[in-house]
């Protein structure tokens, strides 16, 4: 019966398109300027598979999406779904389509059952028809024991779950997933993956979801690469992948930190692409064959050279870089704007046994590391691990419960103000002035911490030349694009020269390109004798750093290099395990033992 | 420390300043509510309403009806024929005031008899009703005076002659437009201080400011100048407008407005500042002045007189800043007050100021999140 | 709803659908409600705070006012004068032996009026029966002097009347008001203040509440999320209505009671009509609401806005304080634009003056169109877009 009715639908790869767009175009008006942010799009997207929308932030995948939903009109062109106009007839089309937005919509104040509910008497589900279809999400998505829990404190895998759930209420034919797995930790991550293409394979449901992950792209039947409101290609990921083939390998010299490897390796003009994963680096070259290795970077002779498989990332990164010409330059070597306090080795960051209660809830709970000077030190883990809330202490904006810490020898709380001048703390989300433009907020940041006149002019330009924000000084940074408001945002923590950089998530949201140009800095900042504490939940971005504890439930389940938590992970099933692999098996082990003791 | 502090205010007001809508609730609404309050805010009765059932067809009723309609405080909307009518009038709110003349009235003037005129009032809004019926009883007692006079009778043995100071005219706009300045300028510095430190912390440029090396005082400064600039700035206009357009004498010595004004200012401020350090949203800050300024308003003397409240209440007034500050404003403006009976009301307002920012300061650093 | 007919189901299966989506999301709404308190609070509280802080703190009834008497020559002509002042509760008489120290008392303000009784009072008044009686009250509150005023003048009458009496002889004055007041008889201020209050709260939680609920939807994203499901736009708008407006009739309710039995308001009219009336009213607060709510999508804004467009006027324009008669044309005209306008009328008539239909009817319909007008413009503005 489901499979009749499968192929009533729709059949897969049969070529049929189930949504077609033709010369879409939309432009926004925000404060002065108006954004293309889709601009003369045609596209075909096939039923019965998961068809991923790649592209960097800004590329107009959520209008994209928006469109398809009869949330938005095209300004030029017209958007099919399911057959239907989605401008004209948009009733018809939300009542057979699922849409969960970036941020779904759930009601915090209500429970994970009312929410369902809602979402049933709404997309018009019958009450007997209800518990059936109830427990079977519940099933799906392991939300079962939590019904009555209010949406609001669920985490937040949990809560793209319910997101998840409430638009399967009534089983759509075309389900549109706006980023579904954003600030969603790895094992939650997973399971969402397994879900949607359990929806796919058993209910022949057609699934189009955007993604800033690009590991995810290698799961989806086909990707539609996105950029600047254009499409850049449509394929098969593998597609994508091979026509890397060839020109992908990893890196290591003995001795050498990958990031200082890494930095050589960019400053070729024949290297497309190099990342950090550990001790090791994975280099992406412009053209095919094998490169010279004792060449590849001078004075290291007892380099090592190894082909990989190429991947989805390498081939978007490699797309981009031609769209883009910006290139890593050596401008990096200029980081900091005066000379660095030098030092060598030593603490700069002590925490031991640190504790932080909410009412009579633990979000830290005894948490122990020490930081040296000029390290890169990172906090990993899921939302909700308390992670924040430890970076909130050590930057003196929580008092702890209990537990003894000290930066650069100091309790921030406090310290004198003038400690204070020695750290540079970027938030998770852009905090600046929205309303001052990019110059007032340098200026308001510069004076703050006591430089004003010609040092305090002469500061202002090395933050508008180094983060190439010169084009912008003017403009209000409320309008400024994400990425640059990144950097605006880095350059306000780092214009007074600190010591110590907290940087909370600073990475979230932003596309690779972008991410890659925070890392170099942050690499170069590092080189010059500046202590770094990141967080993130990039598994990715583990490797970049020194050393990192992975936490979760507000404690440090493993503490050390990238390499030596990898390697605590190794098993026979997992000879090679990437930091992925490592946390989730670390936190599926620390679940158990909970669950045994 | 100064140069941090002076950064700090030329950021709060670039940002104040630099957005279209808080410019516009910093300035358009305090200035609508000026005009309407000083033209609609008013005790004073014009064109009351009012009918006449006259049985009596002599000289004398006519002219005391005459005497109505004339003063410019009544308006003559219905003559009455049988006394049923006029139960329909006053109900339809057709008319405030019935005047009933009896048939004898003229008769028993002549003879030197006391006549009765009979008035029905609308009591539905008591205050009006009052104050229509001491109008009606002035034009009365008028036409008693000049009656005796001439008929050469001997009036009462002893008669009243009443004189209002500071207002001879008895004009409510007199007493309300001053008041409108200390109001505008608690509802302007409130909102704007109120919500400085809450969008701070929804937008997350509040913990980047705790980073820096800023100290909890000079955030007390950097956000209390600004609004105490736009508090001054907005007095002045307002007061401006009340000399040069309300036509309202300014009896007193201007320094010793100032002097109410500076204190009131940063009493509000500090009321201010201390909602904004405990809210955590805006809306929080919005409720909270909205819950700070609707009984301040209401428990200052602004419209209705202190003293006719419930003890209770009257003690719980010694709390609000504008209590005080209605007092300066009423004594300098139209009594003239000199700076030293003002003492009284000054120094109240300098220790709300001070104990409020006091707390607000400690509470910047010390909330708990 | 823009679509036509679409599936070629029956009528009635698309009326099931759309009530059990309106169902859906009236409860989604109370339960909202009953978890934030702040709805309740606006709802509940704000009534009995504000009906208290205007029952007793709003108050025109000037009573023990305290007044300086300064005789300059006491006598018994002076003292009996004296007394027969005191016999009224409207003063507080202060006796005071000179005009500089009685000047001194007004301008500090322990005093609000000075009787001056000259040094030839008892002489003239036996004499040429010209005595002459200064009476200066501080005119800086216009409102207070001239009720003060009126009071002497009254205390005054009074002594006249005891005087001729002592002679044997009655008063002659020519011609004497008697006055009679209708519906209100001891002039109580709050009998007027606390049913215009109603008018107020009502304003509050109908608009106010509703836009900022509604604001919070968009600011949210939930509202993105409703906006793809089936649900149509004539569905979210009811949806909204009739939670609010329960919750209105709900404060509406516990107002009238304290009103009643707290504040002894007479309630003359019929219950039904008053709640009649307060319906219509409701509905056009909920849609000026809804209105702000579309337009500003932002709780900040909207809330800002909701307080200076509805609340404030409702205040001073409504005639629930200050007398609409008296204000300039121009204003009086802007007051038409009020809805609070009518509402005080209807209520202060209910209460004080009962079923008076025709004062009733035509501020019931001023009501029906506003409303109508409202959510009209609320309906066509409100689109299922995110634009």
């Amino acid at each position: 019966m489901a499979d009749l009715q499968l192929q009533g639908i729709c059949k897969a790869g049969s070529g049929d398109a189930i949504i077609t767009l033709l010369n879409v175009s939309k432009s926004f008006v925000t404060g002065k300027r108006t954004i293309q942010a889709l601009d003369n799009l045609s596209a075909r997207v096939q039923g019965c598979m998961i068809t991923g929308l790649v592209g960097p932030d800004g590329s107009g995948k959520t209008t994209l999406m928006r469109l398809i939903a009869g949330l938005l009109e095209p300004d030029k062109g017209t958007v099919t779904a399911l057959g239907r106009d989605a401008t004209a007839e948009s009733l018809l089309v939300q009542a057979s389509i699922g849409y969960m937005p970036q941020r779904f919509g759930l009601y915090e104040d209500l429970s994970v059952s009312e929410n369902l509910n809602l979402y049933a008497d709404l997309q018009g589900v019958p009450g007997d028809a209800r518990q059936d279809r109830f427990q079977e999400l519940m099933h799906m998505t392991g939300l079962g024991p939590f019904v009555s829990r209010l949406a609001g404190r669920l985490s937040g895998g949990m809560k793209q779950k319910l997101g998840l759930a409430c638009t399967l209420v009534r089983s759509p034919q075309l389900l549109l997933l706006d980023e579904p797995t954003v600030g969603v930790d790895p094992v939650s991550r997973r399971e969402l993956w397994s879900i949607v293409s359990r929806l796919v394979r058993e209910e022949g449901m057609s699934v189009l979801l955007s993604t800033s992950y690009l590991d995810e792209a290698e799961n989806c039947t086909e990707v539609i690469m996105m950029f600047e409101g254009q499409i850049l290609g449509q394929d098969r990921p593998a597609k994508f992948s091979s026509t890397m083939e060839g020109r992908t390998f990893t890196v290591s010299v003995p001795d050498m930190k990958g990031r200082i490897l890494q930095k050589k390796l960019l400053l070729r003009e024949d290297v497309t692409d190099a990342i950090v994963q550990g001790d090791r680096v994975r280099l992406v070259m412009r053209t095919q064959g094998n490169p010279d290795a004792s060449a590849l970077v001078p004075g290291a002779p007892d380099i090592t050279l190894r082909p990989v498989q190429p991947r989805f990332e390498d081939a978007f990164i490699s797309v981009l870089r031609q769209q883009r010409s910006a290139r890593i330059t050596d401008r990096e070597a200029d980081m900091k704007p005066g000379p660095s306090p030098g030092g060598n080795g030593g603490n700069v960051i002590e925490v031991k046994n640190l504790k932080r209660r909410f009412g009579d809830f633990y979000a830290v709970k005894g948490v122990t590391f020490s930081v040296e000077r000029g390290e890169v030190f990172g906090l990993l883990g899921p939302n909700g691990a308390g992670k924040s809330t430890t970076f909130r202490i050590l930057c003196g904006l929580l008092p702890p419960t209990e537990g003894m810490l000290s930066v650069a020898g100091h309790d921030l709380r406090r310290a004198p103000s003038a400690a204070r001048a020695h750290i540079g703390y970027m938030s998770q989300k852009f905090s600046l002035y929205g309303n001052l433009s990019v110059r007032e907020n340098l200026r308001f940041f510069i004076s703050v911490y006591g430089f004003t006149g010609n040092a305090g002019q002469k500061k202002i330009q090395w933050a508008l030349d180094q983060f190439e924000l010169g084009d912008y000084a003017e403009s209000t940074s409320n309008d400024l694009s994400l990425g640059h408001k990144q950097r605006l945002a880095m350059a306000c923590s780092l214009m007074h020269e600190p010591d110590i950089l907290f940087l909370d998530e600073h990475t979230s949201g932003v596309d690779p390109l972008a991410r890659r140009e925070f890392w170099h800095r942050i690499n170069a900042l590092a080189e010059q004798g500046v202590t770094v504490l990141v967080t993130t939940h990039f598994m990715e971005e583990a490797d970049y750093c020194d050393r990192l504890a992975i936490m979760t439930a507000g404690e440090v389940l493993a503490l050390g290099t990238p390499a030596e938590i990898k390697s605590g992970v190794r098993s026979a099933e997992i000879p090679e395990p990437t930091m992925e692999d490592a946390f989730i098996s670390l936190i599926q082990t620390s679940a158990r033992g909970e669950r045994s003791s | 420390m100064w140069r941090r502090v002076f950064a700090l205010t030329v950021k709060e007001f670039l940002a104040l300043l630099k957005d279209k809508k808080s410019r516009l609730v910093v300035f358009i609404p305090p200035l609508v509510q000026l005009l309407v309050f000083g033209y609609a805010a008013t005790f004073d009765l014009k064109n009351i309403p009012f009918a006449v059932y006259n049985e009596d067809s002599g000289s004398a009723s006519r002219e005391l009806l005459s005497r109505f309609r004339g003063s410019g405080n009544f308006t003559e909307v219905a003559t009455l024929r049988n006394e049923g009518e006029i139960s329909p009038v006053i109900n339809r709110q057709k008319a405030l005031l019935v005047i009933h003349i009896g048939p004898e009235f003229n008769r028993n003037l002549l003879k030197g008899r006391t006549s009765p005129v009979q008035v029905i009032v609308d009591g539905r809004n008591s205050n009006t009703a009052m104050l229509a019926m001491n109008y009606a009883r002035t034009i009365v007692n008028e036409f008693n005076r000049t009656w005796s006079e001439r008929s050469g009778k001997p009036g009462p043995p002893a008669h009243l002659v009443t004189r209002a100071w500071f207002n001879p005219n008895l004009e409510s706009r007199w007493f309300i437009v001053p008041g409108i300045v200390g109001l505008l300028t608690l509802v302007v510095t409130t909102l704007v201080t109120a919500l400085s430190v809450a969008r701070e912390r929804e937008q997350g440029t509040f913990d980047q400011l705790l980073v820096t090396p800023i100290r909890p005082v000079e955030i007390i400064m950097g956000k209390t100048l600004p609004g105490f600039f736009i508090g001054i700035a907005e007095a002045t206009i307002i007061i401006l407008a009340t000399v040069f357009w309300f036509d309202i004498p300014l009896r007193g010595s201007v320094l010793t407005l100032y002097t109410g004004i500076i204190l009131f200012i940063l009493s509000a401020i500090g009321i201010g500042l201390m909602i904004s350090s405990l809210a955590v949203t805006q809306q929080q800050g919005l409720l909270g002045a909205f819950l700070f300024l609707v009984p301040a308003i209401i428990l200052s003397g602004f419209t209705t007189p202190i003293a006719n409240m419930p003890p209770f209440l009257q003690d719980l007034t010694l709390l609000n800043p504008l209590r005080y500050f209605m007092v300066i404003l009423r004594g300098v403006f139209l009594e003239g007050a000199p700076f030293h009976r003002l003492i009284n009301q000054f120094w109240p307002m300098a220790v709300i100021g001070m104990v409020n920012l006091t707390i607000a300061g400690w509470l910047f650093r010390h909330r708990l999140y | 709803m823009n679509g036509k007919p679409g599936k070629s189901g029956p009528a009635e299966s698309r009326r099931a659908g759309s009530r059990m989506r309106l169902t859906g999301l009236v409860r989604k709404e109370f339960i909202q409600i009953l978890r934030d308190p702040s709805s309740i609070a606006i709802a509940f509280l704000m009534p009995v705070v504000l009906l208290f802080l205007f029952g007793y703190g709003v108050s025109l009834d000037a009573e023990h006012v305290p007044v300086g008497i300064v005789v300059a020559n006491p006598d018994q002509d002076t003292s009996r004068f004296i007394g027969s002042f005191r016999q009224s509760r409207y003063f507080e008489l202060v006796l005071l032996s000179t005009m500089p120290e009685a000047v001194e008392a007004m301008e500090s303000g322990t005093i609000d009026a000075i009787i001056h009784l000259r040094q030839d009072f008892s002489k003239k008044l036996k004499t040429s029966g010209d005595a002459p009686m200064q009476v200066i009250v501080n005119g800086v509150d216009a409102n207070t002097a001239r009720i003060l005023s009126g009071y002497i003048e009254g205390a005054w009458i009074r002594w006249l009347g005891h005087e001729a009496m002592a002679e044997g002889a009655t008063l002659k004055i020519p011609v004497q008001m008697e006055h009679r007041v209708w519906f209100n008889s001891e002039l109580r201020s709050r009998n007027y203040l606390v049913p215009g209050l109603i008018a107020i709260i009502m304003t509050l939680i109908g608009a106010l509440l509703t836009a900022m609920v509604m604001a919070r939807e968009w600011e949210r994203g939930t509202m993105e999320a409703l906006m793809v499901t089936p649900v149509a736009r004539r569905e979210i708008i009811l949806g909204k209505l009739i939670p609010y407006f329960a919750l209105g009739i709900g404060g509406m309710a516990l107002s009238v009671l304290l009103a009643v039995f707290l504040f002894n308001v007479p309630l003359r009219g019929s219950v039904i009509v008053l709640f009649a009336a307060s319906s219509l009213f409701l509905l056009t607060a909920l849609g000026m609401g809804l209105l702000i709510s579309i337009l500003a999508k932002n709780q900040f804004v909207a809330g800002q806005a909701a307080i200076i467009v509805t609340f404030l006027p409702a205040f001073i324009l409504s005639g629930f304080i200050f007398d609409i008669n008296s204000m300039p044309a121009p204003i009086q005209v802007i007051t038409h634009l009020i809805a609070a306008r009518y509402f005080v009328a209807i209520l202060q008539t209910i209460f004080l003056a009962g079923n008076v239909w025709s004062v009733i009817a035509w501020n019931a319909l001023a009501l029906v169109v506003m409303s109508t007008v409202f959510l009209g413009i609320s309906r066509r503005k409100f689109r299922k877009r995110l634009e």
